[in-house]
């Protein structure tokens, strides 16, 4: 009787779409919602609403601002009138170093932050030497640090690095933290009868049960990066977008001031959105998971 | 008397020896389990019924060695393990427990997690682990779920390959602790022949709390009906229905007998700890 039952429920589980049928799907799906059109009416209304304050109307104080039409004819132009374009080198140079420096920063402060964090909510004494120290440091705001960072680091590099690189290790930290005090006691019970040793129980249980905390943290740690990183190089830099918006404003050109801030935004978006990709991949049994549960 | 030594023979038999259990948080001392004295045979069904909260999980926690105990010993085939001496039982693969919320690695896949066990105590090769796991989940009717993840296959089927993932560690003992608690009847029933399958073709000796008196009786070899906090034995009811047991057992005379004779020794538990709680409220 029982295994009538379960043969009626294995056959049930065949004939999704699939491959090449599943992405159209997916993608008729995705433009029959309301959700797509409602998001590019909104972009829309936005771009109107500057242009109406900074170009149509000239309001007072915005007539200094450029508006999206003198914005984009110079973003997008050969010969841009004031400097920055999609077709100037000057450009990728500021964007090919402020990534650099973003990669290193947060690329150190992942790979010391996660560890120190995990061994902190795995081990108590650990905990004990380590988090009081943390908890000291990391209220002292980010702009604090500049001075101490230009005297102890040489030239602009060491400085602007150490920076983000110190503002995304806390909140690393600390959420890799918090991911192991999440992990439900039975899972650690369960390993223990298993027969784990201690470092299996760190490598089964503690980091795949810390991953969605760790991610969750990864994805607020990149963006305090580029924050601290741009504050950084307005404050001291030689190159790179916060240096470029600086320097423009210094200079009284305000269109390559706010492309660097638009591109700013999009390079954002799109690092935010690999640290995402990364962790769907890795937590595949997370995303399933929230997947059945309708969400 | 042949059956009887056949019993004696078999592995598992668990001596619960005058337990105390004493809590003591931030000084308030709650006695979970009083001197309480349990003997289970190798091989044999026991189940524990009794009240909520009446510490009947402690004494599983106990066995299992998830946290000490007060006074008193326990022995598993007359080896200890943990007495006067050693107030906490090692953690080992020979006791096996499956949880009351269950306790699959949500990120391992039903295979990964049978597979586990064997791995880390490298009684098999991961590879070797790996084939094992999916010939019993196969055996166990969940041969094509063996890729999922615990978060996509149904409680029941995630409570099944919790079973399998003890059993594949041949254990002396299965602790169970009201494991189909949150499940509809219908699911229980497969549960039950599931459980009731595995037990006739292992014959490992199980140790099963619940709340469900029919449950109890249609699983059992031994009901221990035990009392409100502090938990100790109040009753022992004897099943003998002959196995293998189908679900017509639960509506024969015999079975309605032992239910309510259960259901009496019970419902005065019930009554005292009911009255204990409006004591406390009060
Ligand atoms: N860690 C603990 N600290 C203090 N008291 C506890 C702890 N665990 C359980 N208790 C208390 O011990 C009693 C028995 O609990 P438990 O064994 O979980 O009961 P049952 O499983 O029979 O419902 C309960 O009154 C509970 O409040
Ligand atoms: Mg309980």
């Amino acid at each position: 009787m029982d295994s009538t039952t379960v043969k009626a429920s294995e056959t049930s589980t065949t004939s999704a779409p699939q491959g090449f049928d599943m992405v159209m799907y997916r993608i008729k799906k995705h433009f029959t919602r309301v959700d797509p059109y409602l998001t590019i009416i909104g972009i829309f209304l936005w771009l109107f609403a500057y242009w109406v304050l900074c170009e149509g109307l000239k309001i007072w104080r915005f007539d200094k601002l450029p508006g999206p039409v003198a914005i984009s004819k110079d973003w997008f132009s050969t010969t841009p009138f004031q400097g920055i374009s999609i077709f100037t080198q000057e450009y990728y140079d500021h964007i090919v170093v402020s990534c650099r420096r973003i990669l290193i920063a947060f690329g150190l402060a992942t790979s010391l932050g996660v560890p120190l964090g995990l061994f902190m909510g795995w081990s108590r004494s650990i905990r004990d030497f380590v988090f009081p120290i943390i908890e000291l440091l990391r209220p002292i705001p980010i702009l604090a640090w500049v001075p101490l960072s230009i005297l102890l680091l040489p030239g602009f590099e060491g400085p602007v690095i150490f920076l983000a690189t110190l503002a995304s290790f806390f909140v690393t930290t600390l959420n890799a933290m918090l991911g192991v005090d999440s992990i439900d006691e039975e899972y650690f019970r369960a390993a223990g009868c298993l027969g784990s040793s201690r470092w299996d129980v760190f490598v089964n249980v503690v980091v795949p049960g810390a991953l969605p905390f760790i991610f969750t943290g990864l994805q607020i740690s990149i963006g305090v990066a580029w924050f601290s990183l741009v504050a950084a190089e307005m404050v001291s830099g030689d190159l790179g977008l916060g240096y470029l918006i600086v320097d423009a404003y210094m200079n009284n050109v305000t269109v390559p001031m706010v492309i660097a801030m638009i591109t700013l935004g999009f390079i954002g978006y799109f690092s935010s959105a690999c640290v995402r990709a990364v962790g769907n991949k890795l937590m595949e049994w997370h995303v399933k998971e929230l997947n059945q549960q309708g969400r | 008397m042949v059956k009887n030594t056949a019993k004696a023979a078999k592995k598992g038999a668990i001596s619960i020896k005058n337990v105390t259990k004493v809590y003591d948080p931030g000084g308030v001392n709650v006695m979970a389990v009083d001197n309480c004295s349990m003997e289970i045979a190798g091989g044999e069904v026991c189940m524990i019924v009794g009240p909520s909260g009446c510490g009947k999980t402690t004494l599983l926690n106990a066995i299992a060695g998830f946290h000490s105990i007060t006074e008193g010993s326990i022995e598993v085939d007359g080896e200890l393990l943990c007495g006067p001496t050693k107030p906490k039982a090692e953690q080992g693969a020979d006791r096996m427990v499956v949880f009351q919320h269950g306790a699959l690695f949500p990120w391992k896949t039903l295979q990964e997690n049978v597979a586990y066990g064997p791995t880390v105590q490298k009684a098999m090769s991961s590879g070797e682990a790996m084939d094992k796991a999916g010939q019993m989940l196969a055996e166990a009717g969940l041969g094509s779920f063996i890729k999922k993840f615990p978060g996509e296959v149904s409680s029941g089927m995630a409570r099944r390959a919790e079973i399998v993932r003890a059993l594949i560690n041949n254990p002396k003992v299965l602790l169970l602790d009201e494991p189909y608690r949150a499940m509809d009847a219908l699911t229980k029933q497969i549960m039950h022949e599931s459980l009731l399958e595995t037990y006739d073709r292992t014959g490992v000796t199980i140790f099963f709390i619940t709340h469900d008196l029919e449950e109890a009786i249609f699983l059992g070899d031994k009901v221990h009906i035990v009392t409100t906090r502090p938990c100790q034995l109040k009753k022992t009811v004897e099943v003998n229905i002959p196995r293998p047991r189908s679900y017509e057992t639960q509506s024969s005379e015999e079975f309605r007998k032992l239910l309510d004779e259960v259901n009496e020794a019970v419902h005065e538990e019930a009554v005292k700890a009911f009255k204990a709680g409006e004591r406390e409220l009060a």
